[in-house]
């Protein structure tokens, strides 16, 4: 019996041969019969084809879906939701109940359901009958449980004000591993009690206003449930944890009772080139190393760092023990943007050409700890094995071979339980929830100002670089929505703009007292050749929807046209484009007091904005040039 | 070992190109691309990996898959795979 599968329905060995000759049937046959094999265990690659075939037939199985009215179905959140489609959609023909659905873009649920009382709205007029917030932890955990609540709640007046419609909320899926262990809620920042806090929240704030929870943080229990509990022994022999799972109930009691010795790890020692980042910063150089967004190994290094950091900040001591030359070793933690870790996150940072058990011997030496109190990860299975035979008291987790499992491994291994969590760690808790608590009062959904405020927001530009080439050619290729002209470039064609003196391109990054956005905007703009009208002519302009109603267009413009005037600019001309997913951005430049000066039979438009009574816009982001923020990180 | 058996991996691998692209008629060859199949997109790519994890009791790696150009290479994983899992 696989738990993946939909066990509690009967199975029809068949299914396949059935499915193929009902799809062959005329629509109001094919309808019913597939109705009838819906009703079947089935796994996710058959839920697709079903769902295929159904869209295929649209308007027979909405007939043959007769149980209740059709429902309108908005999906919105933060994070890929797409995937999740063909399932509601069979489940409820299952029942005989017919879905539409309304997906919302990716990462603006709060936007949309701001924008939702306009008649604009593509929201409003697809007129949900439900809307389900499928809000993603990643997203949620960003601030304080009360935080996350306020948002949500907001979300719910906006739906029952504007849309006049029902709300079911989603709770949030733990997936963040622990930082502490079985103690976790004495760590208030740590975002796995973040997630399980803002869960309790929900329960009882969705409650009075009467919105319905999909608790998906109770689905996977089950699953677990039955590795630990099985209901016939504990009829057979009254044993509740099952006797398979007791060397890992064992290990959980035994890492209390250590840490209430004393015995638990102190110091995480970590090795840099394949553990910290992907590859080797000697051979590869900073820009060759992958790290950060624009490629999924570099996003799961960053995922490390940022778990490395919050140990840190909980009270583990990080020491770094790589086989490198010093200079290259440390040329990331002060050149690469997107390091999580600086130089001084690092007690101890050893990169020499010893062997690794005479560094570790001097890293526990100069921390003042014993040996058996570090953790020691590396990729390097050589490097694991010879510490192993020359330290036994040092604990080295097999590291994983993909670094997307790094943290559950260091995690699931319990080394850092504590039962103690100290007076600074408690303190820095305070202040967090009172922090927490000024700005949930702030934080009205009508006071916008004050929110943005309260971000504390800087969009830190520079021109393209080698670094960012990599995320700067992804964004490119891949905007749809706030994408001026849709105008998609290689890698190679990317790297020759960069060298045009005529040519000004710009990289834009947002932070907030949440963290890093990484690279949301992307400008290319060229200078004409006509001596009386200087003019710079944007030839790309476009910018990740997760960072609108932020004022970021504000402070690019005011950015844009100090460059260009830099650059002997008297105006800068910019061209719209239209395409079927860009409708949002129609009217982009006259929101920033552009004149139209041509408009095109296909939708295309120019427009122009002179600079010489040019006013900058009042903005509450502070920007800053990459140079003079890289400046500021290091002196930290 | 049987179960390493190139034929044998093609073979299932065409079963899951035909539930997935609903298309019995397609026909995979080492060379086969993304772009040689219909509706072979990046959101299908995923349900593509996730099902032949499924089928053939394997787990890839995040930097294995950001490289992989055809099908011939996929295989190629698989083998590996399986030859590792014994």
């Amino acid at each position: 019996m696989s738990s993946r599968n939909l066990f509690f329905l009967p199975k029809k060995n068949d299914w396949g041969e059935s499915f193929a000759a009902a799809r062959k049937l005329a629509p109001p046959l094919a309808a019913s019969r597939l109705r009838e094999l819906a009703g079947y265990d089935m796994d996710f690659v058959q839920t697709g084809q079903l769902d295929r075939a159904l869209m295929k037939i649209a308007d027979a199985a909405r007939a043959a879906a007769d149980a209740a009215p059709p429902v309108r179905l908005a999906l919105l959140g933060s994070s890929t939701l797409t995937h999740l489609i063909p399932g509601i959609r069979v489940a409820a023909y299952r029942r005989g109940i017919w879905v539409d659905i309304y997906e919302g873009d990716y990462g603006l649920y709060r936007y949309e359901l701001e924008q939702s009382g306009e008649t604009s709205s593509q929201l409003a007029q697809f007129a949900p009958d439900v809307v389900l917030l499928a809000i993603d932890a990643h997203h949620a955990a960003r601030g304080t449980p009360q935080e996350a609540l306020a948002d949500l709640s907001a979300c719910w007046d906006f739906a029952a004000r504007n849309l006049k419609c029902a709300v079911i909320q989603q709770t949030l899926l733990p997936v963040f591993p622990p930082l502490l262990g079985s103690n976790e809620h004495r760590q208030q920042t740590s975002p796995h009690y973040i997630v399980e806090r803002t869960n309790q929240l929900l329960r009882g704030a969705s409650a009075l206003v009467n919105v319905p929870l999909l608790a998906l943080d109770s689905f996977f229990q089950p699953e677990g449930l039955r590795a630990w509990h099985d209901a016939a022994l504990w009829h057979r022999a009254k044993q509740e944890v099952h006797p398979a799972m007791t060397h890992l109930y064992g290990e959980h009691v035994a890492r209390l009772l250590a840490a209430m010795r004393g015995r638990s790890f102190k110091a995480l020692v970590l090795d840099l080139d394949n553990t910290l980042w992907g590859g080797v910063i000697g051979d590869d150089g900073l820009e060759g190393i992958v790290l950060g967004q624009g490629n999924a190994v570099g996003e799961s290094y960053v995922a490390f760092q940022q778990y490395a950091k919050a140990l840190a900040q909980r009270g583990i001591v990080l020491a770094v023990c790589s086989k490198n030359d010093l200079a290259n070793a440390l040329a990331p933690f002060t050149g690469h943007p997107e390091m999580v870790l600086r130089r001084d996150d690092i007690a101890v940072f050893t990169a020499n050409w010893q062997d690794k058990p005479a560094n570790l011997r001097a890293i526990a030496e100069q921390l003042n700890l014993g040996l058996d109190a570090l953790v020691f990860a590396d990729d390097n299975p050589f490097e694991r094995e010879l510490v192993r035979r020359e330290l036994p008291m040092v604990a080295v987790p097999e590291m994983p071979e993909d670094p997307a499992d790094f943290i559950w491994t260091i995690a699931a291994a319990g080394y850092f339980e504590t039962t103690d969590v100290t007076e600074e760690d408690r303190a820095r808790g305070a202040q967090y929830q009172a922090n927490a608590a000024r700005e949930a009062a702030k934080t009205t959904a009508t006071d916008m100002p004050a929110y943005l405020r309260s971000l504390e927001m800087k969009l830190i530009w520079g021109p393209f670089d080698r670094v960012g080439l990599a995320r700067i050619v992804q964004l490119i290729n891949k905007t749809n929505q706030f994408n001026l002209t849709t105008r998609r470039y290689t890698e190679p064609e990317v790297e020759r703009s960069m060298q045009q003196p005529a040519m000004l391109t710009l990289q834009l990054r947002l932070t907030d007292r949440f963290g890093d956005n990484g690279i949301i905007s992307i400008l290319i703009g060229e200078m004409n050749d006509d001596a009386t009208h200087p003019t710079l002519v944007m030839d790309t302009w476009l910018m990740s929807c997760r960072v609108l109603g932020r004022q970021v267009e504000e402070a690019t413009l005011n950015l844009l046209a100090s460059q260009a005037g830099a650059m002997g600019a008297r105006a800068i001309e910019g061209v719209y484009l239209p395409t079927k997913k860009n409708g949002m951005v129609r009217e982009h430049y006259a929101r920033l007091g552009f004149e139209k000066i041509e408009e095109n039979a296909d939708g295309s438009s120019r427009w122009r904005l002179p600079l010489d009574e040019f006013q900058p816009r009042p903005v509450v982001l502070e920007t800053v040039a990459i140079t003079e923020h890289a400046q500021a990180q290091g002196a930290r | 070992m049987a179960q390493t058996d190139p034929q044998q991996i093609y073979a299932q691998l065409t079963g899951i190109f035909h539930d997935l692209f609903d298309d019995d008629t397609i026909v995979l060859t080492p060379e086969t691309t993304a772009a040689d199949i219909e509706g072979w997109d990046s959101f299908n790519h995923i349900n593509l990996i996730v099902a032949t994890e499924a089928k053939f009791g394997i787990k890839f790696r995040t930097a294995e898959l950001e490289g992989l150009h055809n099908v011939g290479h996929l295989v190629r994983l698989i083998q590996e795979k399986l030859a590792a899992k014994g």
